[in-house]
């Protein structure tokens, strides 16, 4: 009878924790771990697949889904919606922007954001892919907190590109 | 001092226990399933211009099976405050003609469009009034939140939305 109760215990806690984990995690913070230099050198600075970063996303920004330029953000690929892609946002809705690869113009459409990786040369990104819908936003990167050397917040740095408004 | 602590520790039980009741509904309304409410004339005649109350799951386009037919719930593109229910008319790699203009019947210009990889094309019903992939371009799959499958208000309409 002892071990049947103990057992019955266990597992309401281990629900309990499940639930509670999930549910801040999708609310309000959760850490997620960076694959692949796109965004080095601010994240995954050496290219071994043993120091992959991990980095603290906050998900209060999903209120009102307000960005500003050079926030990093985690999102959910245009092309395939299981991926989700870590990239800063260099151009905000209703905006013009000079894209950095070819010095084409364009307006930003309403609702949608301008994502590139820091690392251009090898990045997929709204190069490839144009503007991305800012519902597909997951949340803001704000520290990275693993490995305990590189812990620090995420700057955010000054972009260039965009045009006044006219 | 001892009645102070066992209030104290009743408070805490009760906040806790409540605590777990909203995770709990987190929980549920994100991974299976989430009442919506709707209204508006882009869906006429299925769905009423009246606020009407459905249930709508998220299993299925969590596990990538939304097919043609299905009114989906999905994060409007222009505006990513608000979210719109549309019906789902091409998958990617299906070609799609239609009517941009379909109020003037003298200019209707037929057009067509292959929907990229990994976008949908939504349409409303009601294709006088709705804006949707014909004014927005086909939307990426990401966008999609929950598919609708049963009505629960008005009551006398209460029932499956499966095959509408």
């Amino acid at each position: 009878m002892g071990t049947i109760n103990s057992l019955w215990n266990f597992t309401k806690k281990f629900v309990t924790i499940g639930l509670i984990t999930v549910t801040v995690s999708d609310r309000y913070v959760t850490v997620v771990p960076v694959r692949g230099g796109s965004m080095s050198p601010t994240f995954n600075p050496k290219t071994d697949s043993f120091t992959d970063d991990y980095v603290l996303v906050e998900r209060f920004c999903l209120e009102k889904y307000k960005f500003s330029h050079g926030d990093v953000v985690i999102f959910r690929s245009p092309l395939n919606y299981k991926e989700t892609h870590i990239k800063r946002i260099l151009a905000l809705p209703n905006e013009w922007y000079v894209t950095r690869h070819n010095n084409d113009v364009l307006r930003i459409p309403e609702g949608h954001c301008w994502v590139e990786g820091d690392n251009a040369g090898s990045s997929m990104d709204s190069k490839s892919y144009g503007s991305v819908p800012l519902g597909l936003v997951r949340g803001r990167v704000t520290h990275v907190v693993w490995p305990p050397h590189r812990i620090g917040a995420v700057k955010n740095t000054k972009t260039e590109g965009l045009l006044p408004s006219l | 001092m001892g009645l102070f602590r066992s209030v104290v520790k009743e408070a805490w039980e009760k906040t806790f226990l409540f605590t777990k009741f909203l995770c709990f509904l987190h929980v549920t309304d994100n991974y299976l399933v989430d009442p919506v409410k709707i209204y508006g004339p882009s869906m006429l005649p299925v769905i009423d211009l009246n606020p009407s109350i459905f249930l709508a799951e998220r299993i299925t386009p969590r596990s990538g099976k939304i097919t043609h037919r299905d009114i989906v719930v999905f994060r409007s593109p222009q505006n990513p405050r608000r979210t719109v229910t549309k019906r789902v008319i091409g998958l990617e790699g299906d070609s799609i003609t239609y009517v941009s203009n379909p109020e003037n019947s003298d200019n209707d210009k037929h057009e067509t469009v292959v929907v990229p990889k990994g976008h949908v094309w939504v349409q409303g019903d009601n294709k006088y009034n709705s804006t949707d992939s014909r004014h927005f371009g086909p939307i990426p799959y990401g966008l999609i939140e929950s598919k609708i499958f049963w009505k629960v208000f008005p009551l006398d309409d209460f029932g499956s939305f499966w095959r509408k």
